[in-house]
């Protein structure tokens, strides 16, 4: 029998990059088939091709042995190909019903919505693949783990039998991935195809038939988890050999250089965000924020450093009351800030390299002498940064928005590291980096660990917390749940306490015989 | 702990509360101090509750108020809704707000006119006229930024169609091929927006400006070259009132709400029919998709260039009718830059209206009242320099809006064009 679906010669490129390169791939009814690649090998931009938002430049598409032409995504919505995007495609003032209903609407007397109907059709879906969800429950107030519920009940409700997930790990707690991978493993029982795309590892080995690996937009290999092994499969993504644990030495805490005390910060719409914090940082140790997005570490951190004014409470840093100084009143305290959006907040993307080097220092000498830049010095400063960071960049006169994410990310790492510093605030400082650049920024945390800076780190990605934090606080809705010495913390145990388990409950499980441990669900 | 983080909640939400007690009793504090203080003992405030014109519905008996315990029971009204505030907190200050609004601009009717008569429904009357243009400006914006088109081109869509309606319907001598003409060229300024800011994805503040700049400066050459000399071609018929059955007959409401001329009732009719099409029809939901997340509608199969397309015409459409309704809906002739900023007070009422038809219409009442309200005081002769009578309405209105409504929040995409990769 054909394979249910198979790409042959899939070719895209970009200005600059070739993003696909003579790409081969087949999809066997009724398996799961990961896609493993880093971030920038291609696995987007091959599945966009496939659901018809790119065009490929060459190549074909075989469904079910027949010849596709797949233009907009209604021809693959048509051939019976759903896709859940990284970004999910959800209008967030919308219900679940109306959602899932855009596009395929159920009509009374024509011309009006029919939602009951549609709603009725959801609840079904929901039923039969236990995609526990409310129809009409409006998608802002639901969480990501639920969100992406409805981006596959909407594939569903187009009656698709080849599902991409695009990266749908991202951005769920270990549990929500536990629930997701038995969501898809009860989908493959029903007869559906899945590929599942993604970069880590573990997940790979846990879920996949069959793995097919990408680098740099070439297809490089395909196996399976019995015949593979992580390093083996971590070379095949990155093309050399890979740390894939941080090396470091014990913490000697010093002085206390961070000191909040019941903090309560409330978001843009006037919502309490951030709701009575109290915790320290001392000076030469890491102490990790875990939690899922959104329960309110993106508040605290713009707390913290001076952008958004703390309703109650008190900062102190080195001792000095902070709560309301100006963020340059802060960063003066020897304060280093890598921001979660780093395009957003971290740099002025049309500046070049070195201006964005010197966002910090520029006023002060040596790079200002009373209203004149001295640009020489700002030069001679970024190319010597550059050099030191391992900055790639054609030259340090470019725009920083020509560059890697993964160079961008160095290019910030190198403005806050490059003056003393007793207090470093990073927050998700690896987001969508490949592992290479993963590796560096961890050791060059590390090392300013272990020069004596205190470190606060806030991360989604648990397994950065624990490679990298000496104590680690967890936090839900905006409160810290538990903040417990990282020896003590375990996959599991955060786990619970990201979900919202209290601390006790989260101990008690942690007695019982734990299969968890063993589950490489991350 | 959790105890603890709800007690700082109050802490931080009574905060707010002061904020808005403080205020309430500011405003007791102003009827007090300028109302209340420049009121003789013995004098009354009469309210005509008939229309000056002929008309349909039933007679009332004028509303004669003693206007110095009337303006006492309103500050004591509002100092009382401030000190509760301030002791134990409403649970929503909306309607409190909305309350203490109301005693404030009654106080100043009520101190206006003083010892002399003012007729309130003539005056509600005009205001309903004088929000029409403000509400259709408004539904021309709902339509276009609800598909995350920015359209400050309304002012020029509506300029242009006042200018057609005059000007054909003069030639042809029909009032309806008049208000045809306005329709179609302020579509055809709205499908240039369109292909403008959509195909070409200008800005679209920039492309809405061109519009305006190129419809002020056509209009008025025309006007001054040929309609102001040859005075044949600026003599078009208007819409006469049409009192609808039974409706009309209700006191007060009839005559302000249903003895108008016909395009007043197309905009209820308007009204309604857009907050049903955007809320209950496939056009609707796919229209608030494309205008919150373009890309969503686009990966379902919705066709995001096609809705745009369609929602920009029509939003010029509606600006079309009402530029018509400032030459064929009430003076009968075309001058140059009549429209005054209507366009822009729609845009206003939009935002207000939280980019709801219903919204949208309150507020274009609101500012209908505060245009034909200073145009009422001018005729009393209030004793305050003139700049603050225009002032005032506004401000209340301002304050209004702002703290019971609360922040708008437009259409997620709006202004951004779609690039399809």
């Amino acid at each position: 029998m054909a394979p249910v679906l198979e790409l042959r010669g899939i070719t895209k490129a970009f200005p600059g990059v070739l993003a696909n390169d003579h790409i081969d791939l087949t999809l066997e009814e009724g398996e799961i088939l990961a896609l493993l690649g880093e971030n920038g090998a291609g696995k987007t931009t091959l599945m966009n091709i496939l659901y018809g938002l790119y065009q490929p430049d060459a190549g074909e598409i075989f469904v079910r042995g027949k010849k596709a032409e797949i233009h907009q995504p209604n021809d693959a919505i048509r051939l019976g190909i759903g896709m859940v995007h990284q970004h999910f495609m959800l209008v967030p003032v919308f219900t679940v019903t109306e959602n899932v209903m855009l596009g395929v609407e159920s009509m009374r007397y024509g011309v009006f919505l029919d939602r009951r109907k549609a709603a009725a059709k959801v609840r079904e879906i929901s039923e039969q693949y236990k995609l526990e969800v409310n129809p009409d429950d409006y998608i802002r107030d639901l969480p990501v783990g639920v969100q992406q519920r409805v981006e596959i009940i909407k594939v569903l409700y187009r009656k698709a039998d080849i599902l991409i997930l695009d990266e749908p790990t991202a951005v769920l707690t270990p549990q929500e991935v536990e629930e997701l991978f038995k969501i898809i493993r009860s989908l493959k029982e029903q007869g559906k195809s899945i590929i599942f795309i993604t970069h880590k590892l573990k997940e790979v080995m846990a879920i996949a038939d069959r793995i097919t690996v990408l680098r740099q937009g070439r297809a490089v290999g395909t196996t399976t988890p019995a015949e593979a092994t992580m390093e083996r499969l971590a070379q095949m993504m990155v093309g050399r050999e890979v740390e894939l644990v941080v090396k470091k030495k014990e913490a000697k805490p010093g002085d206390v250089v961070l000191d909040v005390e019941n903090l309560h910060v409330v978001d843009h719409r006037g919502n309490p965000a951030v709701r009575g914090v109290t915790f320290n940082v001392r000076a030469g140790e890491v102490l990790g924020v875990a939690g899922v997005q959104g329960n309110g570490q993106t508040e605290l951190v713009r707390a913290l450093t001076g952008l958004l004014r703390p309703e109650i409470g008190h900062i102190r840093i080195n001792g000095v009351d902070v709560t309301h100084a100006s963020p340059r009143a802060i960063l003066e305290q020897g304060v280093a800030h890598v921001p979660e959006d780093r395009q957003k907040d971290g740099l002025i993307l049309k500046y070049p390299v070195h201006d964005n080097l010197v966002l910090n220092t520029y006023y002060v000498p040596p790079f200002a002498k009373g209203l004149n830049l001295q640009f020489q010095k700002i030069y001679e400063a970024a190319a010597e940064r550059a050099y030191e960071f391992d900055i790639r960049t054609p030259s340090i006169y470019v725009p920083v928005a020509t560059l890697s994410g993964g160079n961008q990310q160095k290019t910030i790492v190198a403005r806050e590291f490059s003056r003393p510093i007793r207090l470093l605030i990073a927050s998700q400082p690896t987001r969508g980096l490949d592992v290479g650049s993963i590796e560096y920024i961890h050791q060059r945390i590390v090392q300013k660990r272990d020069e004596g800076c205190a470190v606060l780190l806030v991360s989604p990605e648990l397994d950065e917390i624990l490679a990298l934090s000496d104590r680690i606080a967890v936090m839900y809705r905006g409160q810290f749940v538990a903040i417990l010495p990282a020896a003590e913390a375990t996959r599991q145990k955060l786990g619970l306490l990201m979900a919202g388990v209290t601390a006790a409950e989260a101990m008690s499980a942690e007695e019982a015989p734990a299969a968890v441990e063993e589950n490489p669900a991350l | 702990m959790a105890v603890a983080a709800q007690n700082a909640e109050l802490i931080i939400a009574r905060r707010r509360h002061i904020g808005t007690g403080v205020f309430f009793l500011l405003v007791a504090l102003l009827i007090l101090a300028f109302f209340v203080r420049t009121t003789a003992p013995d004098l009354t405030t009469t309210f005509g509750l008939n229309p000056a014109r002929l008309t349909t519905a039933l007679r009332l008996p004028d509303l004669v108020l003693p206007s110095l315990p009337s303006l006492w029971f309103l500050t004591v009204v509002c100092a009382f809704l401030g000190g509760w505030q301030l002791a134990k907190g409403f649970r929503s200050t909306g309607w409190a707000l909305g309350v203490v609004a109301f005693a404030f601009v009654a106080a100043f009717l009520i101190w206006a006119a003083r010892g002399k008569s003012m007729n309130l429904v003539g005056m509600l009357s005009s205001s309903v006229l004088r929000a029409i243009p403000i509400a259709l400006g408004a539904f021309c914006g709902i339509l276009c930024e609800r598909a995350a088109v920015i359209n400050i081109a309304i002012e020029g869509m509506m300029l242009t169609g006042a200018f057609m309606a005059a000007w054909i319907g003069s030639i042809t001598h029909s009032l309806w091929i008049g208000l045809l003409a306005a329709m179609l060229s302020s579509m055809f300024l709205a499908a240039i927006l369109a292909v403008l800011s959509i195909k070409f994805k200008v800005d679209q503040i920039v492309s809405g400006t061109v519009i305006n700049i190129f419809a002020t400066g056509l209009t008025s050459y025309l006007s001054a070259k040929f309609l102001q000399v040859y005075q044949n071609l600026n003599n078009p018929d208007i819409f006469k009132p049409i009192p609808l059955p039974v409706l009309s007959r209700i006191p007060i409401l009839g005559p302000v709400f249903f003895e108008h001329n016909v395009i007043v009732y197309i905009t209820f009719l308007l009204l309604i029919l857009i907050h049903v099409m955007l809320f209950y029809t496939r056009w609707g939901l796919r229209t608030r998709a494309v205008g919150e997340h373009p890309k969503a509608a686009d990966t379902l199969g919705v066709n995001v260039f096609r809705t745009r397309y369609i929602n920009v015409i029509m939003g010029g459409l509606v600006a079309g009718i009402g530029g018509a309704f400032f030459t064929i809906g009430s003076v009968g002739r075309f001058d140059e830059v009549m429209t005054a900023g209507k366009g822009f007070i729609g845009l206003a009422a939009m935002i207000f209206g939280k980019w709801t038809p219903f919204g949208a219409f309150g507020s274009s009442l609101i500012f209908g009242f505060a245009d034909s309200l200073q145009t009422k005081l001018q005729i009393l002769q209030v004793p305050i320099p003139s700049e603050f009578l225009l002032m005032a309405p506004y401000l209340v209105t301002m304050i209004v809006l702002a703290g019971v409504i609360g922040r708008a929040v437009p259409p997620a995409a709006d202004g951004q064009p779609y690039e399809k990769q």
